[in-house]
């Protein structure tokens, strides 16, 4: 059962609906993460947006002033790479192309790691398909409004995308209990990585069959004719929008030489890779990644857990940045999705980043590869007052994320949430204690309902 | 000539017979009426004749044909409807509301079906690989075809009060073209009230038995949207076809898209309050009437609901405490506040003015569907308004409150008689009438079973009257 509601869900709710007023967080050190640190800084939050920033903002009358001296306020965290809140399912795993299956039908507001994500700091999710099949699900970025509808969480004005998938993940589907499947599956192609290839080219062949298919008919139409409309496939359409630019492609990858295989066919065909994500061996061909313009998305530290993933090493972030790719860290779980910030600090041991640099690698750098970097990712005027308050520099082993605005409205604060918790298991013993009531003596005699 | 006169005094005989066997007048006499569609009439008689209701009212000339049933301390009531079932399709099994609206089935053997008898009439599933091969559909299969009364079901359902259901084949995707069947008949086409009253959709997810696309919330979902994209296209193509044949290749007859188009509307499976909300937006976008079905967390949801006018069929299976829960087990906040909350739906639904009926959801005893309806009227629907969901609004959600839901003149003769109230404990059905025809439900089947965890296992048959 994936219920894992907890009673931390009603803090949160309650905080959401209290908000949206205008607030002044005072006195922080304020990791702007693109126009440097201002120390004993404040930022002004009107209408959802920052609309001041400085060490002398006033406030009006009717602000919320939040006492943050001592404490530091960052860009909300950005993830690249996650699968949380999806219902039903991470992979359409039966067919190597499911482009036609997408994440925004099956957003699930009310999972928990939405909210434990919001108490590390993490405000932006790009939710994406499984790496199944060659060509995966259409994916959607969200904001972490917990409390709301899943269509209150798509954030507005970011493009959408689809996932791609290469080496091992796609190429082994169909065997019998696999990782990704607990029941057996029929065998489907491919299983090469030869095949994977194929697969994405073909599809694309398809796409632009289609996309004449349709310019034929318009023309026709155009003319006075009376053609029949084609088909809409649901499959091939986000793959034209691909084509069209209207799209981001974001590519599950490990090997260099799959990395280049697929810059070329991208190439061939005629489309653009936004990301690489995970992107082990990134390192040896940063030169040709920069090239194609594609964003890498990685871990910090973590590989050996397939064969195509040894070849790692902790300095990928650094080199990969180095050549002028644009990078960021993610999660790709529920878990790391809570620490993101200690993830981009290990790149300042490994590889000499500043400390803008590591905090870039989760707010500026993703929010530039899903194309919403006008918007957030950073501390400045105009942007949303997507912040999150920490009590300790955010680089900091140490840190806790104290409070969390998205769009300005309030929705973590780390003391309410202790402050709540007995009240709410409280409520739970209560419907415990309900539900465990012995019925009524007499409730039981035949011909009759007991209660 | 002769051989005629004799067929013509066999087919008199035969008559006769049947004429002695079914009295062609039935009079319930001096009977509190709930007629549902008007004010209930304290002491009335209820007039039925060739399987219709002739007349309802104080004071009706008993006709002298009539056989009398003294309604003294007996309550007339319509009959109740399933409004989403399998009764009457043997084998057939309901697929509970959550597992339909997507929350993948825990690995379970495949049930027993709940009454030995036939299989359903469908050949097995052929392998498909791709949503081109359009898996799990079944859009073009008729229940009004699968019905029959030998359902054990049905004697089971009488015992309740139910007369009638709206029953799905519970099979793939796209279900098939249901059927609002009366519980009783001598063939499986005399059952038949109307067909199609529309086309169920269940999601099916996990590969537990089967394989292929779609094992996903989200492959499902987009494979529904692919249907109904086609279903357009379709009839766009053979209307352009139609006036502009010439030059235009003919466009292919498609038996899965014929079944779907002939659906007058779809149920949609919506469970929890995300799925509310999901297949409310699912629903509009498809652009054709819908249903909702499941609802157990529409408490959270009843604003939506009554803004959306879809209305809703509560599954009377509620969320319980499981019998062989791991005490260790802790549910989760939500869990518990579903298990507890779920049975106010109907009581907030009808306040709040949404259309709503129930639903058995594999709730198959008397007991246990009396039990289910008593739960809901204690968390707070009244009784009226229970009664309404399960007759009137049933029928009116379906388009066929001309025939049947209420206790109407001309309305087809559906009645559960009830002595006592319809939610007292103590009260018993005494007799159902299927169109026209008298049953007497066995106050065995009425009782609760003294075996706890006696599900559905055949039952001591009904003793009827003729």
């Amino acid at each position: 059962m994936r219920r894992g509601i907890s009673i931390c869900c009603f803090v949160a709710a309650a905080a959401a609906s209290a908000c949206a007023q205008t607030t002044l967080i005072r006195n922080a050190t304020v990791l702007t993460v693109t126009k440097g640190t201002i120390e004993n800084g404040s930022v002004l939050i009107e209408n959802g947006k920052i609309a001041a920033i400085g060490k002398n903002v006033s406030a009006p009358a009717d602000a919320t002033i939040v006492d943050a001296t001592g404490k530091y306020l960052m860009p909300g965290i950005i993830d690249c790479h996650s699968h949380t809140a999806i219902e039903g399912g991470v992979n359409e795993g039966t067919v190597s192309d499911s482009s036609m299956v997408n994440i925004k039908d099956v957003i699930d507001p009310t999972d928990i790691n939405i909210y434990r994500g919001l108490a590390g700091g993490l405000t932006i999710s790009n939710v994406l398909h499984g790496s199944a099949n060659a060509i995966g699900g259409q994916t959607v970025v969200v904001k972490l409004r917990w409390g709301k509808s899943a269509q209150e969480m798509l954030m507005a004005g970011a493009k959408p995308g689809i996932k791609f998938a290469l080496g091992e993940n796609p190429k082994r589907q169909g065997y019998p209990g696999t990782f990704f499947s607990a029941a057996p599956v029929e065998r489907r192609y491919p299983g090469t990585r030869m095949g994977v290839e194929e697969v994405i080219r073909d599809s694309f062949t398809e796409a632009k069959n289609y996309q004449a298919e349709w310019k034929a008919y318009n023309d026709r139409e155009i003319r006075g004719e009376h053609p029949i409309p084609p088909r809409r496939d649901l499959r091939l359409e986000p793959l034209v929008e691909v084509l069209e630019g209207q799209r981001y492609v974001h590519v599950h990858c490990y090997r260099a030489d799959e990395i280049l295989m697929l810059l070329r066919v991208a190439d061939e065909m005629g489309f653009k890779i936004r990301t690489l994500q995970h992107v082990l061996e990134g390192y040896k061909v940063a030169k040709e990644i920069a090239e194609h313009g594609a964003g890498a998305s990685t871990f910090s530290d973590w590989w050996s857990y397939k064969i195509e993933a040894y070849d790692a090493t902790p300095y990928n972030v650094a080199i990969m940045m180095r050549h002028g790719v644009v990078v960021s860290v993610n999660s790709d779980s529920d878990e790391l999705q809570r620490h993101l910030n200690l993830e981009a600090a290990k790149s300042m041991r490994y590889g000499d980043l500043t400390e803008d640099e590591a905090l870039a690698l989760v707010t500026i750098n993703p929010a530039k590869q899903l194309g919403i970097d006008d918007q957030v990712g950073s501390i400045e005027v105009g942007k949303s007052a997507d912040l999150v308050l920490f009590d300790q520099h955010p680089l900091s082993n140490y840190s806790k994320a104290l409070k969390v605005w998205i769009d300005g409205h309030e929705y973590f604060d780390r003391d309410r949430d202790l402050e709540n918790r007995p009240k709410f298991e409280q409520r739970k013993k209560e419907l415990l204690d309900k539900e465990n009531a012995k019925p009524g003596k007499g409730g039981e005699k035949v011909g009759s309902w007991s209660h | 000539m002769k051989q005629r006169f004799l067929a013509g005094v066999i087919l008199l005989a035969a008559a006769l017979m049947s004429a002695a066997a079914v009295p062609s007048a039935i009079a319930i006499k001096d009977a509190r009426v709930v007629t549902v569609s008007g004010a209930d009439l304290p002491k009335a008689t209820v007039l039925l004749r060739d399987g219709l209701i002739q007349d309802v009212g104080p004071n009706l000339a008993i006709p002298a044909d009539a056989w009398v049933i003294d309604g003294a301390g007996l309550t007339v009531y319509p009959g109740f409807i399933d409004a989403l079932s399998t009764w009457g399709i043997p084998g057939a099994a309901a697929t509970p509301a959550r597992t339909a609206a997507g929350v993948a089935p825990t690995p379970t053997p495949t049930p027993a079906p709940a009454t030995p008898g036939p299989a359903p009439s469908t050949p097995e599933e052929t392998p498909r690989h791709g949503p081109e091969d359009r898996p799990q559909n079944h859009s073009f299969e008729r229940a009004a075809d699968m019905v029959t009364p030998d359902d054990q079901r049905l004697a089971a359902a009488r015992a309740a009060g139910f007369t009638t259901a709206a029953t799905f084949p519970n099979q793939g995707i796209f279900e098939g073209l249901g059927a609002m069947i009366d519980l009783a008949g001598e063939r499986g086409r005399d059952m038949v009230v109307a067909q199609p009253v529309g086309q169920q959709i269940l999601f099916r997810m996990s590969g537990f038995g089967r394989s292929g696309f779609p094992n996903s919330l989200m492959g499902n979902i987009a494979y529904v949207r692919q249907f109904f994209l086609d279903l357009d296209q379709y009839k766009a193509a053979q209307q352009i076809y139609g006036s502009h044949a010439a030059g235009n290749r003919r466009p292919e007859y498609d038996h899965d898209l014929e079944g779907l188009a002939e659906s007058p509307r779809l149920l949609l499976p919506a469970d929890e309050e995300q799925q509310i909300d999901r297949i409310l937006g699912f629903g509009r976008e498809l652009n054709r009437p819908f249903v909702l079905y499941g609802l157990h967390e529409a408490y959270k949801r009843v604003d939506e609901l009554k803004q959306a006018k879809a209305p809703a069929l509560i599954s009377l299976k509620w969320p319980e405490k499981p019998k062989d829960a791991d005490p260790s087990e802790i549910p989760d906040y939500r869990e518990l506040s579903m298990r507890q909350q779920a049975p106010a739906v109907p009581g907030m639904l009808a306040k709040a003015g949404v259309a709503f009926a129930f639903y058995s959801d594999g709730v198959d005893t008397a007991p246990d569907l009396k039990k289910a309806l008593k739960k809901a009227v204690d968390a707070g629907l009244s009784r009226a308004d229970a009664i309404r969901a399960l007759t009137l609004s049933a029928a009116q959600i379906y388009g066929v409150s001309d025939r049947l839901g209420s206790i109407e003149k001309g309305k087809i003769a559906n009645l559960a008689i009830m002595r006592g109230d319809a939610f007292e404990d103590k009260t018993t059905v005494e007799y159902v009438f299927v169109d026209g025809t008298e049953f007497e439900p066995s106050k065995e089947l009425q009782k609760a079973p003294a075996n706890k965890d006696g599900g559905s296992k055949p039952n001591p048959a009904e003793g009827e009257a003729n």
